[in-house]
């Protein structure tokens, strides 16, 4: 098997296919080196993941969509040439020719040139404010034009519009219209009346929706200012980004004489062969089985196909599935199998819920055996059941309504993916089947939808079959007798968002009592502080009384952070930062008396640390005296509201940064949460508070104050989103109320509000439309619920200070109250000390 | 009544260690409810808990074996299957109220002591 000995293979395009095929190639060689392999990109980064795109808007860097690092190509030995196109393809010399000049020789080679925007020949398409929406390269330019624009529209109401138009929401747009030739949306997935649930979704979410309209002209000077139809009506927009299609690259391919399809595309047969036979074409520039395949599951398997053969081994390219499930601004759409296969063929089971927006279709065969596709708009919960049901052409039960009808609990999808045959594909990407996902759950104990990833690959391409690939988890755990819901621990069968709503109804106020009505057992450090937090979220009342100290973690029950060797740290609220030499005075005072380490931290305030237990009241009588108040810095809590100078002396500022830090942060102080809430308020765009890195920051600008929501600086930096611009403090103060409450209400136990975010279904769209547009109608409650919680705000240490019985607590040794812990040592170091090493 | 009973069988439980001597410790109302505090016996550092909603007490050192920390009685206490436990507030490391073994790393061990209650008075057996 000498014969492919450093044969040299050459792939033009080093987009999502085109990498795919490098990966495939160099597992499959493993360290035999038969190939040398050389990539041109015409892009200027190295292959990233254009499905998932749009998250660019959301926050994701152009590095997070990278598939693999530069230094990975350098580690396999692969050449790759970025920003240069190949020009030309000498097929008698067997060479190609970059745009740089470079020539390289070919005994394979590979087109994987994907596609382009299709740009319909509308007259002013050329116009400035005119995009194209492929490449990161075209976000950045929709980005920064969008600075200036108001109102948005995307030509095609396809899968792809819809998600441009999305990112038009996202981008601040206060009009977004999506103009569609068709009568109806995504015509090529669902059906008219799935369309016309669809669309009345999105037009509540804020889109403006126009069907069966031809645009004749893009209209304006040389900056496009609206858009005139062949009927006669027009739309002004300052920006439009045209989705109307792809257009196969095969420029190159047709300038070398290679076959290529009169409507585009290059011709291959099964074996993705062209009609030379040393050259290949895979992805979205291949036309195979007579059609285009613009989903990047197929285009993965092409590369597999490719590169097996390039091995030796025997593999065909099979007409493949164009099944799609996906989530347009919070409305899943699935179509799988012929969605549209009608009677007489089949009978067609149908679902509506107009008022939920909900619209399901299953083809079933004419002799009820077997399922044939269908289509789902606004819950596709059984979608990848639905799929495999279809693909593997599993028997249908007798009533083959169950099918789409009655929720499904969590009893029945463990038993209805583990029913699925053992090769069923789960993850069509990578191609891993079920069997192979139980065998790295079972066996080898990766039991968590990271760990697959990286055994297995699965979920790690487009991620539709993620959900399935979770089912599939707590199906086999279930076999084996392990606990599987997202419930809090032994003690509860709730999520933290179910319990806060029973202790809410139920007007519970104790651990015990909780636990008494809703749980079971004895409780545990997992639950106890889950549900400490709840208490607090809820009635904020004393976090020390009422049997509440010892279910509190032992921060929080000590009002203090434990440090090394046993001592605590003691942080008085500096609001906003601000401090004057007078209370700078006292705290160096208690710092010396005390003996306490003094530090400035990075929340723009003084920790002291190193102070025994016995001690931490009287401090806090001493620093309460002087006007002090709890920093909560032990608690799940709001910690620092960091402002910068603002407009008071900076030359720059164009608002009083600093009092509305302190107008923040006095309103939210002692406020429990699932974790702890950080913010910053920045008096112009220089950022100097970095309030974008916050769970909630505040910018301010000419015209008022922007809002940004969802940062977290810490191991998983992530910048905030912009959820609303150019408002007065009162409307800002509102949503910020909104956002909180909602957030304290729905996230999971110690889940900072990025993550929450991240996770949120729907993302920042959606939590625009519930704190700005309410469609919960849940906002004033979430006002009250806040408001409830400023009103009763109590400085904790006061309190304990105030209550002999409270401040008994605070003692190492509970018989010698007075005695100190003599275990406990500190070194000096820098004129003060700190806590001995611990070994 | 249950309280009574509960001294019985910790009595029961101990019997066979004939050389026990009971040394008053604390008062009840020292150790907060579903709770631990320390006491200081003879020079060593005691954690006593008091798991009221099972209505036990339990005495375990107050050391946590893995980074030598004096908390262990201002730890969470709860149950994992009906084992009453205590989490140390350092790393979260569990330990059995009633054996003193570690619930979630085999490489630790404490030490647990007999407990008494005699009217508001909290005895420990050394
Ligand atoms: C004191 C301080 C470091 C300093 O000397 O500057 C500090 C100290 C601790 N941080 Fe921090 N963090 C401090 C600012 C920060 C910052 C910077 C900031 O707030 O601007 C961050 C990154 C920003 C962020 O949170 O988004 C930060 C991210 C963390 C994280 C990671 C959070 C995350 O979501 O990834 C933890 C771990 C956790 O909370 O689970 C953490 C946890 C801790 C703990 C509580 C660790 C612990 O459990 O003992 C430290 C307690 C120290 C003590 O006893 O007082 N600390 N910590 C800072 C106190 C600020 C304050 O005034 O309250
Ligand atoms: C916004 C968006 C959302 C999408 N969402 C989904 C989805 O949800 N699910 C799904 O399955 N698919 C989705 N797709 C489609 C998916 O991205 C494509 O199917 C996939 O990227 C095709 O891969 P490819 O390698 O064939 O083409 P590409 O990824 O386009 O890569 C081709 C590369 O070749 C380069 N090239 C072209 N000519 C030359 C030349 N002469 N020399 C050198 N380089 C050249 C191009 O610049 C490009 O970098 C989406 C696409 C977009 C744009
Ligand atoms: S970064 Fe780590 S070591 Fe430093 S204070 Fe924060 S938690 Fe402690
Ligand atoms: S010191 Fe107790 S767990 Fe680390």
């Amino acid at each position: 098997m000498n014969t492919n000995k450093n044969k040299h293979v050459v792939v033009i395009g080093n987009g999502m296919v085109g990498y795919k095929f490098c990966e495939k190639l160099v597992a499959k060689e493993k360290n035999e080196q038969r190939f040398t392999l050389t990539v041109f990109g015409e892009e200027p980064r190295v292959a990233y993941d254009r499905v998932h795109l749009s998250a660019y808007f959301d926050g994701k860097t152009a590095d997070d969509l990278t598939l693999a690092p530069q230094s990975w190509y350098t580690e396999n030995g692969i050449t790759l040439y970025l920003t240069d196109p190949v020009v030309d393809i000498d097929r008698e010399r067997k060479e190609v020719r970059s745009h740089h000049g470079i020539v390289v020789p070919y005994d394979y080679l590979i087109l994987a040139t994907g596609s382009g925007a299709f740009v319909p020949p509308v007259a002013g398409v050329e116009k400035d404010g005119v995009f194209v929406y492929r490449t990161i390269e075209d976000l950045d330019l929709i980005q920064s034009y969008a600075h200036k624009a108001r109102r948005g529209a995307v030509l095609g109401g396809g899968l792809l519009g819809l998600e441009a138009a999305k990112a038009l929401l996202d981008l601040g747009m206060e009009e977004a219209h999506v103009v569609e030739f068709a009568p109806r949306l995504m015509p090529r997935q669902i059906d008219d009346a799935g369309s016309g649930i669809l669309q009345r979704q999105l037009e509540s979410l804020g889109l403006t929706i126009h069907l069966s309209k031809s645009t004749q002209e893009i209209t304006g000077d040389d900056v496009i200012n609206g858009m005139l139809f062949a009927d006669g009506s027009r739309i002004d927009v300052d920006m439009l980004v045209i989705s109307a299609g792809i257009r196969p690259r095969d420029e190159l391919a047709k300038a070398s004489g290679i076959e290529t399809h009169p409507r585009g595309g290059i011709l291959v047969d099964n074996f993705l062969q062209t009609s030379d036979p040393a050259i290949f074409a895979i992805g979205e520039c291949a036309v195979a089985h007579h059609m285009i395949y613009g989903l990047v599951a197929p285009g993965y398997e092409m590369a597999e196909v490719v590169a097996s053969r390039l091995m030796g081994e025997e593999k065909e390219f099979k007409p493949y599935d164009m099944s799609t499930k996906l989530k347009l601004i919070g409305t899943d759409v699935g179509s799988f199998g012929d969605p549209f296969a009608a009677e007489p063929t089949c009978r067609t089971i149908v679902y509506e819920n107009k008022s939920k927006g909900v619209y399901k279709r299953i083809n079933v065969s004419a002799d009820g055996k077997e399922l044939l596709g269908g289509i789902l708009v606004g819950d596709a919960e059984q979608y990848n059941m639905l799929l495999q049901t279809c693909k593997n052409k599993t028997i249908l039960p007798p009533d083959p309504e169950d099918l789409i009808l009655g929720s499904r609990g969590g009893e029945e999808a463990g038993a209805g993916v583990m029913g699925l045959p053992d090769d069923a594909l789960i993850c069509s990407c990578e191609a891993v089947t079920k069997a192979m996902l139980c065998h790295e759950i079972g066996e080898n104990g990766h039991t968590t939808v990271d760990a697959l990833k990286k055994a297995t690959k699965a979920c790690t391409g487009c991620g539709g079959c993620t959900p399935l690939v979770k089912d599939i988890i707590q199906g086999v755990l279930k076999q084996k007798g392990v606990y599987v819901r997202n419930i809090l621990c032994e003690h509860f069968d709730f999520t933290r968002q179910e319990l806060l709503d029973l202790v809410k109804i139920n007007s519970l106020r104790t651990f015990d009592a909780v636990l008494d009505h809703v749980g079971h057992g004895d409780g545990c450090e997992v639950c106890k502080p889950a549900v400490a937090s709840i208490l607090a979220s809820l009635w904020n009342e004393n976090i020390l009384e009422k049997g509440r100290a010892t279910i509190q973690d032992s921060n929080d029950r000590f009002l203090a952070n434990i440090q090394k060797g046993g001592t605590y740290s003691v942080v008085p609220r500096i609001p906003g930062g601000e401090i004057t030499p007078d209370k700078l005075i006292v705290i160096g005072q208690v710092a010396k008396k005390y003996g306490l380490y003094t530090k400035i931290t990075g929340g723009q305030r003084i920790d002291l640390f190193g102070a025994h237990v016995g001690d931490l009241p009287i401090i806090w009588e001493e620093l309460i005296a002087a006007g002090f108040e709890s920093g909560h810095a032990y608690g799940k809590s709001l910690r620092t509201v960091k402002s910068c100078v603002g407009s008071t002396w900076c030359r720059y500022g164009v608002q009083d940064s600093v009092s509305f830090a302190i107008e923040v942060e006095e309103r939210y102080k002692g406020v429990r949460s699932p974790h702890k809430i950080k913010s910053g308020v920045s008096g112009c765009i220089r950022e100097c508070a970095e309030a974008q890195s916050k769970d909630f920051g505040i910018i301010a600008t000419e015209k008022g104050w922007n809002l940004y929501v969802g940062g977290n600086g810490g191991s998983k930096p992530q910048h905030a989103q912009l959820l609303a611009s150019d408002m007065d403090k009162e409307t800002c103060i509102r949503y910020i109320d909104r956002f909180l409450m909602f957030y304290i209400k729905t996230a999971d136990p110690l889940t900072r509000t990025a993550t929450w975010l991240n996770k949120l279904e729907g993302g920042m769209t959606y939590l625009r439309a519930v704190v700005i547009d309410d469609v919960l109608g849940i906002a004033h409650d979430l006002e009250r619920e806040m408001q409830l919680l400023v009103d009763t705000f109590k400085c904790e240490w006061k309190e304990v200070v105030d209550n002999p019985a409270l401040r008994a607590r605070f003692a190492h040794f509970v018989n010698v109250p007075e005695q100190k812990d003599p275990t406990i040592q500190f070194e000096s170091l820098r004129d003060q000390k700190r806590a001995k090493e611990w070994v | 009544m249950t309280s009574n009973d509960n001294l019985k069988t910790m009595e029961t439980l101990t019997i066979h260690k004939d050389e026990i001597t009971w040394h008053p410790a604390c008062k009840t109302d020292h150790i907060p409810e579903d709770g631990g505090a320390c006491v200081l016996l003879g020079g060593r550092q005691i954690a006593i808990f008091n798991f009221a909603r099972r209505g036990e007490w339990y005495a375990t050192d107050n050391e946590c074996p893995h980074r030598q920390q004096m908390a262990l009685s201002r730890g969470m206490i709860g149950s994992q299957s009906d084992e009453p436990k205590v989490a140390c507030p350092f790393h979260k490391k569990t330990f059995s109220l009633k054996s003193g073994n570690c619930l979630n790393d085999d490489g630790y061990k404490i030490a647990t002591f007999p407990i008494k209650v005699v009217g508001d008075i909290v005895y420990i057996g050394l």
